[in-house]
């Protein structure tokens, strides 16, 4: 290691811009810089100084704020894309077509292309996942590599730094003045600086007052609280951490509820409703939407229960009621870390076919029968020696294939059944085929039928479970994010120096990390107050300077 | 007067005050001799105060009118384009009693102006709310998020203003041209304006059905005369104009209609503006930009990106995830309104990074605040309008 030793004698490690006790330029570059390069202080920056190992290499690579600005832009770039067209979760896939088609068929070529280039699900695609695993190496190499020279070089700065260093500060100023008007002076400093709320240090005919320095940990806070939250957001991946289920549950219906062991659930009631015409603002009636359609709310009405051993699902009595809600869109039902939220719904499913055996000729009948369609039972007995045999049921009929009826869900959506029906006149019994408006006789004529009468029906409610552990790490790194970046934006971290120099001279420099116009309205401030000499803003004075000679100030 | 019409009469009045402000604070710049200064001092005195009237009165209108619907009116496209015009003046009110910078009121007014005249073409019945914006978190996280977000237009008003002052508009580069073409895309905005404004006037209504992607037939109003039919339509207003052509149904030749006129209509107005000035509208406007201090605007649009970024990281995606977990089940679901907002604070951090670790100052700074803008801008008009997602509803 190459070691810089000052002019005033402290060995700096290489790499090192502005000497880390009194602040002279030891790089040739700040030699002949009018304003010296203040950031982190002048300290070396391991990125900066090696590049020989591929440790290095790696290092240099991830610290630097390019690679990590460029990262940053790539995502961006990459998010944008993703909106181009709906992502494949967002998109209405026909039962038995695949997604693909579903891109063609609603976006046409683009879709195809869209699908084809994996962007329709591209925020779970592998590169897109590297790109935020590399941000945040980035995040914790640039931070690390940065923050410690800064936190170092901010711990222990000296009161006192040189001539080259404060004449090469943004803001410098300086004048002749006789000793004891110099103390003064900087006496004064020190009142009004106390006043303006700085810290003041001084030794021998120097001052140094600073300001905010915490201001400076901002960005590294905030950088901690994003990698705390993108190592939560990854902790998901782990199993038990995060439960994403979904029930469908029908009015009445007591079912275990999936991802949640030893908890059943029962559906009261489900509720759709839209707002009544009174409710709505004259204004709105008068225009032309339609008055009914916006929905008020859906509404499930439950009753959490937890089973009291480890038993099978029995009947509600053996379990204990833990909780009753009524979900909300906007507001789930929360027990024990889970939640469960109103997601979906259908209204009215059949619940129930109600049918009238009866004589074809005479309408005479030999009684009804209830079928519930989620259970239907193999054979009802009408007594008086008449019965009715269940011998098939479709829950959703679609058609005929190769004479048996066929079934596309084992919802009821449009039952039908096949019926062998026993009567004192028919012993043998007369096989009917019943469906919503149909029926077919399939072994000849019948003399009797099975009427329908009527439908109940029920709602179904649609609820996702979820559990999520990792959402107390996720808020305390939004949390710490949220500190560290209110520090960073809200506070500025100010210094000024003051310095009588041997040859009867007192020198003043300024700096601040931002919100430069508020630094000098401070250092307006003490100026007057303390008879400071008058100072001048370098870099202002580079760009008039550059104004000038444009000829582009017509002032 | 109910309470309703009070709601809109003071909108009007915050129009027309933040209008008059203009042309004050177009005092408040002018005069190029050395002795201006306190003459400027006084109209920027004025302008300032009748900003302040007309915020006041802006304040009234959104107070007004949550009181009337019961819930913050922030919930469709014209309630919240309001409020984020009426937050972009608070943010100039903000900054300029921090900076004093009269030359930001000239610019940032009339932005404000457009952005409420654009949202007074969106329907402004008071509609009740859907269940899933039925929560306190409606008004928590959109009012937080427009705050950022109109902090952070501030940011891209200085560097309007720096770009005005910096780049040479005699000569044809570069900046020069994308200078113009922001120019260019403000009287656009005018002409969606004054198109909207003149067929709603005239009660333009054609009716239209229309065959659906889904197939099913649709009914269709037309308010501006029809460019682009809808998909295998059919006109039901026999005595209005004929579409020049019908679109596929993934096409809404609706809106598609809306944005032609807009752009001819605006050309068109730019044309004029151009033979009447006899040069580019930057170079017209430039000169109000000269007594400007580039190194205290540089220092604004900094400053506001710093004030913006926070209140937006809180309100866009903080509070944004906490209600999504609350109404979706899910913080984050990729939702286009969300990747949106993720897109923004990802750009203004690379613009931090930018400016903090490559000296980005001055021109390039500026040209990334104005592309921020641009951003914030296409999620609110682009991605409400064009993108469909879960924040549809808005449109």
């Amino acid at each position: 290691m190459k070691n810089i030793t000052c002019e005033c004698g402290h060995v700096n490690p290489e790499g090192t811009h502005l000497c880390e006790k009194c602040g002279r330029p030891l790089t040739e570059e700040e030699k002949h810089a009018k304003v010296v390069d203040m950031k982190y202080e002048g300290r070396a920056i391991r990125s900066k100084t090696y590049n020989k190992t591929i440790i290095d290499k790696i290092w240099n690579f991830f610290s630097s704020v390019k690679v990590g600005v460029s990262i940053i832009v790539i995502t961006l770039v990459a998010a944008a894309i993703g909106t181009f067209l709906p992502q494949v979760m967002y998109v209405n896939v026909m039962q038995g077509e695949d997604a693909k088609q579903a891109y063609i068929d609603n976006y046409g070529t683009f879709g195809k292309i869209y699908y084809n280039l994996g962007l329709s699900d591209i925020y779970s695609s592998w590169w897109f996942q590297t790109l935020i695993g590399m941000l945040a190496i980035s995040i914790i190499a640039a931070s690390i590599d940065r923050g410690v020279p800064l936190y170092k070089s901010l711990k222990n700065q000296r009161v006192k730094r040189h001539e080259s260093f404060m004449k090469r500060q943004r803001i410098f100023g300086e004048k002749e003045i006789a000793a004891d008007k110099a103390e003064e002076s900087l006496n004064l400093a020190e009142k009004k600086m106390k006043e303006l709320k700085y810290k003041v240090r001084r030794e021998d005919g120097v001052l140094l007052a600073e300001k905010n320095r915490f201001a400076r940990s901002g960005p590294y806070i905030n950088h901690v609280g994003l990698i705390i939250f993108l190592f939560g957001v990854m902790l998901r991946l782990m199993p038990g951490f995060y439960i994403d289920e979904s029930l469908w549950i029908r009015e009445g219906e007591t079912a275990s509820i999936p991802g949640m062991d030893g908890y059943y659930l029962h559906n009261n009631k489900f509720t759709f409703e839209t707002y009544k015409k009174e409710e709505q603002k004259q204004e709105f009636n008068q225009s032309k939407a339609a008055v009914n359609s916006i929905a008020k709310n859906y509404q499930s009405d439950v009753v959490l229960y937890q089973s009291k051993d480890e038993g099978i699902a029995g009947e509600t009595q053996d379990m204990k009621k833990v909780a009753h809600h009524a979900i909300q869109v906007n507001k789930p039902l929360k027990y024990d870390g889970y939640a469960l939220y109103q997601m979906d719904f259908k209204l009215n499913e059949l619940k129930a076919m109600n049918f009238n055996l009866v004589n074809k000729k005479t309408g005479k009948s030999l009684g009804e029968v209830d079928i519930d369609l989620t259970e239907p039972k193999k054979e009802y007995d009408l007594g008086s020696g008449s019965k009715v045999e269940v011998k098939g049921y479709y829950p959703t009929f679609s058609g005929f294939d190769d004479g048996e009826p066929q079934s596309d869900s084992p919802l009821p959506n449009n039952p039908a059944f096949i019926f062998k029906m026993y009567t004192p006149e028919t012993p043998k019994g007369e096989t009917s085929f019943v469906a919503i408006k149909q029926t077919l006789e399939p072994l000849g004529t019948t003399k009797y039928q099975m009427k329908f009468q009527n439908i109940e029906t029920r709602n179904v409610s649609g609820l996702t479970i979820r559990k999520d552990r990792t959402l107390p790490i996720l808020a305390i790194g939004g949390i710490i994010f949220m500190l560290g970046v209110v520090i960073g934006s809200y506070w500025s971290h100010r210094r000024l120096w003051l310095q009588r120099t041997n040859d009867g001279r007192l020198l003043l420099a300024a700096h601040t990390n931002k919100n430069w116009f508020s630094m000098k309205k401070d250092l307006d401030a003490v100026t007057t107050y303390a008879h400071l000499p008058l100072w001048v803003d370098q870099q202002e004075e580079d760009e008039k300077e550059m104004e000038e000679k444009e000829g582009d100030n017509t002032l | 007067m109910s309470l309703i019409d009070l709601s809109s009469t003071l909108l009007f009045i915050a129009f027309i005050a933040y209008l008059v402000g203009t042309l004050f604070f177009g005092g408040a710049v002018k005069g190029g001799k050395k002795d201006a200064s306190v003459s400027n001092k006084k109209w920027g005195t004025i302008a300032i105060t009748v900003t302040i009237i007309g915020f006041i009165a802006n304040l009234g209108y959104f107070i007004t009118r949550w009181i009337y619907s019961g819930h913050a009116p922030v919930s469709n496209m014209f309630e919240f384009t309001t409020a984020f015009g009426m937050f972009v003046v608070g943010a100039f009110i903000l900054i300029y009693f921090i900076y004093k910078l009269p030359s930001l009121g000239l610019f940032a007014l009339p932005i404000a102006i457009l952005i409420i005249a654009y949202a007074s073409m969106f329907p402004k019945e008071v509609t009740p709310l859907i269940p899933a914006l039925k929560s306190y978190w409606l008004t928590i996280h959109v009012i937080t998020a427009a705050m950022g977000e109109s902090i952070l237009a501030i940011s891209a008003v200085a560097g309007l203003i720096y770009l005005m002052k910096s780049v040479d508009t005699q000569k044809r580069t570069k900046s020069s041209i994308w200078l113009e073409i922001v120019m260019y895309a403000g009287v656009l905005v005018l002409g969606f304006v004054i198109v909207t404004t003149t067929f709603k006037l005239m009660d333009y209504n054609a009716d239209f059905t229309y065959v659906d992607k889904n197939g099913a037939t649709q009914e269709i109003t037309y308010n501006t005369p029809a460019l682009f039919g809808m998909h295998e339509y059919e006109m039901k207003s026999p005595d209005k104009m004929k579409p020049l052509a019908a679109m596929p149904a993934l096409v809404n030749a609706k809106k598609l209609t809306t944005v032609v006129w807009s752009i001819l209509f605006g050309s068109i107005l730019y044309i004029i503006i151009r033979l009447i000035l006899r040069k580019s509208i930057s170079r017209a406007i430039q000169p109000l930009t000269k007594r400007v201090n580039m190194q205290l605007l540089d220092e604004v649009g900094y400053r506001s990106v710093l004030i913006g970024f926070p209140v937006f990281s809180l309100g866009a995606l903080v509070f944004a995830m906490i209600w999504a977990q609350e109404a979706w089940s899910r913080f984050w679901g990729w939702d286009p309104k969300e990747v949106w907002a993720l897109i923004t604070w990802l750009f203004y951090a690379a613009f931090l990074h930018l400016r903090l670790s490559k000296g980005w100052q001055g021109q390039k700074s500026a040209w990334l605040a104005v592309i921020g803008f641009v951003i914030i801008m296409f999620n609110l008009v682009a991605v409400n309008l064009i993108i469909a997602g879960l924040h549809s509803y808005a449109g």
